[in-house]
């Protein structure tokens, strides 16, 4: 191997360099001048994305413990874009006085949660990828238990590392009867030797309910709502789009180049899991009151109709997948960003508060519309491409009957995103939020989430890109 | 830049227009003259397709023009007529102008009001002049979603429950659409070779028959959700009653005719072997709507109730026609089609101008307004004679043309649904006349309503162009019913190819 090769691992090494050299800020950085932190941070991730688009050497290293190809490339990109928003997002909300202690560490624990998504997306070795999800995890419970004096994040902390130690077991103990049945935990070993005895098929339930746990997927999603609702809201949109956004890629990736064997069988797994998710998201999303915790049970129905890009095992699902993913960054990135908004300079979180807001806030509320017309799908914004793309992939081999049931769930989900949209344009509030108006970064933010709306849709050539890069079971 | 697609373009720069307008007392200018460029140019659509035609053109659909879009799924943007469209945007455009006129008086967020009823407008137009399945169905939603924001804000009377029951109601039927849709596409092309969404092409293809069979009632019934189709009506008269004026005229007047016109040109025309099989189950529905929707609206005493439930009898009468499957009956629909949507938008004008004035719907609270406000009167008889099938009014001629094309059809059960829906005619007269005496004839029974005043200048425009076109298309019909015939016939020729009677 030589020094060359390792540029292989670019984007990992980068992020790392990044997280070192916020550390390095935080040690040499005057106390007072702190707040440059965010402004350093964010900056430095901005051009590591934009790097991340330079085309890059691909290849393997530690003897095929690493790979990455172009489609995972892009798919690192993706999740750049969408971190990258999420820091922007953040900078805010860092400059409140609790904060000031704490804003490299913030960066520092979100960078190398992404190093390890970037680690897992790019694993080739069940063991690296168990590694990879391992980092992407436990920086981010203590992300979630940042507000540490207040009980509900300090509960949302302590509830995230549990589940998400059990469901790391479950994961093991299917990587363990992997291993048992095949001798190697090499992935494209494992998929020579896959097959559909009983034994084998019982490690891919416990490696699949692993694997719901992180992309909460019904009925492995009750740490869900609480811990996004304990969570800081920034936490929680990276949360609810990154996280899940990287445990789709993987898994995906996973079921269709080692599990391509099984196929019939995780098909009807997924079968009924997305029906689950759908439905069970959606019918519990119409009953709450907090809009974050509103849009943690709206994200678990999106969870749903995104298992539906997997269930042909055909490259138009993977293409609509990864797709969709994006559109899902900005769209929901871009409703988190209201609520962050909101919550940063009015501390209102529920969704009565939002009674009104249109006529004392109306461009926010019009951004709430847009993000919410996307997750429902609503044409022309890109939502509707992404669900359209969705559903073809999976009518492309006959899943008619449950294209029909995600089309039925995306109307009760349109039901209850009215109901926000009702509550900023038509119901009168006793007490508005009152004008105001938000700093450069957030406007910022909102900005690239508002042109990502709309733009990802009838710019084809995203797309285009996005499938030439996919590939099918 | 070609023609078609500047029905789209013209809407979508009337809102960026208004979008920066500083001064809100200019909107409405705005909304005026951008829509009443799109009434022009739907005058030289109709002049340059008539002559294209007059020349020798043949083609099927005139004035094509096809731009690849997403080139994977070979989805297009593509747009092209025939005399049926071009009939429908015309209809349109008039629809939306009066519209504007009606809503002269809105105050309350001008602005929103006047963006959304464009939008409207923008997605009517783009279904209308589509020819490939997704970009039909993305203006058939984009139609749909600001009927919510229109009915919620504006609205009057259960406002919010009747919008969301709209809007919810719609976006099912729009989600049995999809699936169809996607049937369709995926069987487009059952020799192999390249999928496609578009119309002309899929129709060259005989769908395999299972599965027509399954897609048929999907796309079908998807669109007949729109086209009030019985048991799928029930979001009308809510939404119609408690819709603002220019929303219930757009939205009965051409929203619900993109129902019956998609289930024309989509159900039937690409999947018509399973249309003839199924025919019977939708023409008992159709002729439920028919006769149910001219009761409904006989029991009812507020004025939008009872156009709305005539809405769905008419509106029952499209796709009962279509359903006939033959060029007569066919003819008759999209007749039908164009003159419910000039009448009614007119009745609905109308009720909204006497609502301003009066602050009542009800008819019973009202009476001889015929001497308060002769115009608006003579005005709402007109509407009334249209409505119940006077000769020299548009009714007539649809519904005549309808009545005598389904009754050619050779089989026994079809002669006997078409007499039972001719009855609707009778009991259409019941209601417009009954109407028409308790509110406008007879001595005034409100002393309130004694110093009401008569149609201001901008509510005459929208009037005096709605009774324009119904008097035009009830005293010529012809060049209407050529338009509309030359192109039916490639539709009608590839039905009786299968099964000529």
């Amino acid at each position: 191997m030589s020094l060359g090769t390792i540029f292989v691992m670019r984007h990992e090494l980068l992020l790392i360099a990044a997280a070192l050299l916020v550390l390095m800020a935080e040690i040499f950085v005057n106390p007072d001048k702190r707040r440059y932190i965010s402004l350093f941070s964010v900056s430095l991730f901005g051009v590591i994305t934009l790097i991340g688009f330079i085309p890059s050497p691909t290849g393997s290293l530690f003897g095929g413990m690493y790979v990455t190809s172009n489609t995972i490339l892009l798919m690192k990109n993706v999740l750049n874009i969408g971190a990258l928003l999420v820091f922007i997002q953040s900078v805010t909300w860092l400059k409140k006085e609790e904060n000031s202690e704490k804003i490299s560490e913030y960066f520092i624990l979100l960078i190398s949660t992404l190093v390890g998504m970037n680690f897992m997306i790019s694993a080739g070795h069940f063991l690296m990828f168990y590694i990879g999800i391992e980092l992407a995890t436990i920086p981010i419970a203590a992300l979630a238990a940042f507000d540490r004096y207040k009980n509900k994040s300090a509960e949302a902390g302590i509830k995230l590392i549990l589940s998400s130690a059990l469901s790391s077991g479950i994961l093991l103990y299917g990587l363990s009867l992997i291993y048992g049945t095949t001798g190697t935990l090499y992935f494209n070993e494992v998929a020579a030797l896959f097959g559909n005895n009983n034994l084998q098929i019982l490690a891919f339930i416990f490696f699949f309910a692993g694997m719901a746990f992180k992309i909460s997927i019904v009925p492995f999603h009750l740490w869900t709502a609480d811990v996004y609702e304990g969570s800081p809201v920034n936490i929680t949109s990276y949360l609810s789009v990154i996280s899940k956004g990287a445990a789709v890629f993987i898994l995906i990736i996973l079921l269709f180049s080692v599990f391509p064997e099984i196929i019939a069988t995780w098909q009807k797994t997924i079968y009924v899991t997305a029906v689950l998710t759908m439905t069970i998201g959606n019918l519990f999303a119409i009953r709450q009151q907090n809009i974050t915790r509103f849009l943690a049970f709206s994200s678990i129905s999106q969870a749903g109709y995104i298992l539906l890009g997997f269930i042909g095992g055909n490259q138009l699902g993977m293409a609509s997948v990864i797709y969709y993913v994006l559109v899902y960054i900005f769209s929901n990135l871009g409703a988190f960003g209201v609520v962050i908004a909101i919550s940063n300079s009015k501390g209102r979180e529920n969704i009565e508060d939002y009674n009104g807001l249109y006529h004392t806030n109306p461009k926010l509320s019009l951004i709430m519309t847009l993000a919410l017309f996307s997750l429902a799908g609503i044409p022309p914004v890109a939502g509707f491409f992404g669900k359209f793309f969705l559903f073809t992939a999976a009518a492309q081999k006959g899943f008619y009957l449950l294209v029909l049931i995600a089309v039925l769930n995306t109307i009760i989900s349109l039901f209850y995103y009215l109901l926000v949209i009702k509550a900023m344009f038509i119901n009168k509030g006793e007490n508005p939020i009152e004008k105001f108006r938000s700093d450069f970064p957030t406007r910022f933010a909102l900005g690239i989430c508002v042109a990502g709306i709309v733009v990802t849709g009838f710019a084809s050539i995203l797309f285009e890109v996005i499938r030439n890069l996919s590939f099918g079971v | 830049m070609d023609i078609l697609s500047l029905f789209v373009v013209i809407p979508v720069l009337t809102i960026t227009a208004i979008l920066f307008l500083k001064d809100a007392r200019h909107v409405r200018l705005v909304s005026a003259f951008g829509m009443g460029l799109q009434l022009v140019l739907a005058a030289i659509l109709v002049y340059l397709y008539l002559s294209a035609r007059h020349s020798g053109n043949i083609a099927e659909m005139l004035f094509v023009k096809d731009y690849l879009w997403y080139k994977s799924l070979n989805i297009h943007y593509a747009v092209g007529v025939d005399g049926i469209s071009v009939a429908m945007i015309a209809l349109t455009s008039l629809v939306v102008f009066a519209g504007i006129f009606a809503s002269w008086e809105v105050e309350f967020l001008k602005k929103e009001f006047f963006i959304s009823l464009i939008l409207l407008a923008s997605g009517v137009f783009g279904f209308f002049i589509s020819i490939d399945l997704f970009t039909m169905f993305l203006f058939y939603e984009l139609a749909v979603i600001p009927m919510y924001l229109l009915i919620g804000i504006w609205g009057s009377g259960p406002k919010e429950y009747s919008a969301m029951k709209l809007t919810l109601m719609l976006m099912g039927g729009s989600a049995l659409l999809l699936v169809g849709l996607l049937g369709i596409y995926f069987n487009s092309s059952p020799n192999g070779g390249q999928l496609t969404f578009n119309i002309l092409e899929i129709s060259k293809v005989a769908i395999p028959l299972p599965a027509q069979r399954l897609f048929f009632p999907l796309t079908f019934v998807g669109f007949g959700v729109l086209g009030a189709l019985f048991p799928f009506h029930t979001w009308s008269p809510d939404g119609h009653a408690s819709a603002p004026t220019a929303v219930s005229m757009l939205h009965a007047g051409v929203l619900m005719k993109l129902g019956g016109y998609g289930a024309f040109r989509v159900a039937i025309f690409l999947m018509p072997e399973a249309a003839q099989e199924l025919s019977w189950i939708f023409i008992i529905l159709t002729s439920i709507s028919v006769v149910y929707g001219a009761f409904g609206a006989i029991a009812q005493k507020d004025l939008k109730y009872i156009n709305a439930y005539s809405s769905v009898s008419h509106c029952g009468l499209v796709l009962f026609a279509v359903l006939m499957m033959n060029k007569t009956a066919m003819n008759g629909a999209i007749l039908q089609m164009i003159s419910h949507g000039l009448m009614t938008a007119l009745f609905f004008a109308l009720i909204g101008m006497l609502y301003g004035r009066t602050h009542t719907r009800m008819i019973n609270e009202m009476g001889g307004l015929m001497k308060v406000i002769p115009f608006l009167s003579v005005c709402y008889v007109i509407a009334g004679l249209a409505s119940l099938g006077l000769p020299g009014l548009s009714g007539f001629v649809a519904e005549m043309t309808i009545f005598v094309g389904a009754f050619q059809h050779p089989e026994l059960f079809y002669r006997i649904v078409t007499i039972l829906a001719v009855s609707s005619i009778v009991i259409t007269a019941v209601y417009i006349l009954r109407v028409v005496a308790t509110l406008l004839l007879g001595p005034t029974t409100n002393e309130h309503h004694n110093h009401i005043t008569d149609a201001k200048w901008f509510e005459k425009i929208s009037v005096v162009t709605l009774i324009g076109a119904v008097a035009a298309i009830g005293l010529a019909p012809f060049w209407l019913s050529t338009m509309i015939g030359t192109s039916l016939q490639p539709i009608v020729n590839k039905i009786i190819a299968l099964n000529p009677f």
